[in-house]
């Protein structure tokens, strides 16, 4: 077995986005087995510091950030970038604002051919 | 708290949201369970603040009439209490009366007979920036401290009520047929019903929460659902044969749309579900345990509002060309300066141009982590001004500027723009905002929401 940087898509079940509310936006990733899950969390790749990142928000203005291991999850619930459907809104439901978690690479086992 | 005179309590939730319709032989399925109660929420505020803004409802109201029609056919038939929540979407008194004159519009019709409660949820602005004053109004999460000018240019603030108005409307009048209640938190009807038949509170909670959403906690997401809640445990399992409630998918459910996957704050407290054990008791159902209610010091409602915020006007064009595609920021900043400087006699911070660059960020805006655009582009340019005729004529220019903006290299000179529609500006009405989103404290988890009784026929 080698390990392979893989996008979060190909591993986990679920990786969205909605509104929490008007002023918040929040975000889920669910895996398929708590394998997956713990595999994923041992990696620690995802942090607090890669959100701010991806999303452009201070870490102390993240609302909630945590592996939550009864349901095989990683929620995280940020400010919304503006107050849902004002004027210059882009996604009212917020549920396309999910693709920067999707393409985060974890280092995954693949088998080896030799 | 009296202990429960039976041994459980069923509800049946045909679908999450009332007016979205449901599958009939689901729904008809769950009433021959023998349900004490049909619950379904009408209220989000996830299409937009133009419903307590403009007034609008989320749905056509003859789209409620076709779900009202089935509902009410099966309370005449089986004599189920009906219990609405938050009706037209906002819960305002406005789609509460609404919704209380289609039910006797279908009563006429049919010649059906209901006991009616009505329950309002406008909250005085008085009473608000009285309250607020007292320090007894909080922000609610990353929102800004609440201004009473904001309260003042709020359309309608309403309250999002517990289970208190619904219990009390149930025992003062033990012959009624139908609650619609404006503004609650959607899973106080089936919480109201557990409650006052003397089941945990905490339970009923967890069961409303789960339940409000109809089955979008099976598997696959439906519609139709059926709790059974007992003394110490909840069971759900949805009804339709095809979905199946499965530990994961109702474990799971609670953190959709949801701040925190395991603490969900409400009226009057807040549900802790970091203990609960989800059992599998048989292929499609699963049941619910150790669900905890924490009360908390103060009994507090979520106030909601939102303002008017001007007129919007919005063109529509498509972009081919590679050499104007591979500029796109530098035109668009050029054309807007050119349309503001025409524009130089409306003072500039009342009104707003924004480009919206479908193809390029038009989705994630400045958080696109996809630099390059793709090799057409959709623009859809929102101008918000004062009036409706101003919104329409600086998007008219900038349109037209943008049409026939030069650039460096361009050699298709007879336009940049193809535009799909006409009218090539298109006028959208008012815009909205939510103005407030903020918990004040209550005295009484009833005094706010007045309860009125009627026999419509």
């Amino acid at each position: 077995m080698t390990a392979v940087p893989t996008p979060l898509r190909d591993i986990a079940k679920v990786v969205r986005s909605k509104n929490a509310g008007p002023f918040e936006i929040t975000l889920d990733i669910i895996f398929k087995s708590k394998e997956d899950y713990e595999a994923v969390k041992r990696s620690g790749v995802i942090t607090k510091e890669l959100v701010s990142e991806l999303y452009n928000v201070p870490t102390q203005a993240i609302v909630t950030f945590g592996f939550f291991d009864l349901v095989n999850a990683v929620k995280i619930t940020l400010p919304r970038p503006r107050v849902q459907g004002g004027i210059g809104e882009t996604d009212m439901h917020a549920a396309q604002q999910h693709v920067p978690l999707q393409e985060i690479r974890i280092p995954w086992p693949v088998a080896c051919s030799s | 708290m009296p202990a429960p005179t039976q041994n459980e309590i069923r509800i049946l939730t045909p679908s999450g949201m009332l007016g979205y319709g449901f599958p009939i032989d689901h729904f008809k399925r769950g009433l021959a369970l023998e349900p004490h109660a049909i619950t379904i929420d009408s209220g989000s505020t996830d299409s937009g603040p133009q419903k307590l803004g403009l007034g609008e409802m989320t749905c056509s109201r003859e789209a409620y009439l076709k779900d009202l029609e089935v509902l009410l056919g099966a309370q005449h038939d089986a004599r189920v209490p009906l219990l609405i929540s938050s009706a037209g979407g906002d819960g305002s008194n406005l789609h509460v009366d609404a919704f209380r004159d289609m039910i006797a519009e279908i009563a006429g019709r049919r010649g059906w007979r209901f006991r009616l409660a009505t329950i309002h949820a406008d909250i005085d602005k008085d009473h608000i920036c009285r309250e607020l004053k007292a320090g007894r109004v909080e922000p609610l999460g990353p929102v800004p401290p609440l201004d009473p000018r904001e309260v003042e240019a709020a359309t309608v603030v309403v309250a999002q009520m517990g289970a208190e108005p619904f219990i009390k409307a149930l025992d003062e009048d033990r012959g009624l047929d139908v609650i619609v209640g404006g503004r609650a938190y959607d899973p106080a009807p089936t919480a109201a019903m557990a409650i006052r038949a003397g089941f945990d509170p905490a339970l009923a909670w967890h069961m409303g929460k789960i339940m409000e959403c109809g089955a979008l906690c099976a598997e696959p997401v439906g519609y139709s659902i059926m709790g059974y809640l007992r003394r110490d445990h909840f069971e759900i399992e949805p009804l339709n044969p095809a979905e199946r409630c499965t530990t994961a998918s109702v474990a799971a459910h609670t953190l959709y749309e949801k701040s925190h996957p395991f603490l969900l704050a409400g009226p009057g407290g807040t549900l802790d579900l970091s203990n609960c054990t989800y059992e599998q008791v048989s292929e499609r159902r699963v049941r619910v345990s150790g669900s905890r209610f924490d009360p908390g010091p103060r009994y507090t409602v979520k106030l909601e509002g939102a303002r008017t915020a001007g007129w919007r006007s919005i063109f529509i064009a498509g972009a081919r060309d590679p050499i104007f595609i591979g500029q796109i920021d530098s035109i668009l900043d050029k054309t807007i300066a050119a349309t503001r400087t025409y524009f130089a006699e409306v003072p500039p911070e009342t009104y707003r141009i924004i480009p919206h660059v479908y193809g390029k960020n038009g989705v994630m805006g400045d958080l696109e982590p996809v630099k390059t655009p793709a090799h057409e582009l959709c623009l859809i340019v929102e101008v918000a001004a004062a009036t409706q005729k101003l919104a329409t004529a600086i998007c008219g220019k900038l349109r037209t500027g943008l049409m026939h903006a030069p650039y460096p290299g361009r050699i298709a000179t007879a336009g940049n723009l193809a535009s799909p529609f006409t009218p090539l500006e298109i006028p959208l009405g008012q815009a909205c905002a939510f103005n407030v989103y903020h918990l004040m404290t209550v005295d009484s988890p009833t005094a706010l929401f007045p309860i009125r009784y009627e026999e419509v026929a």
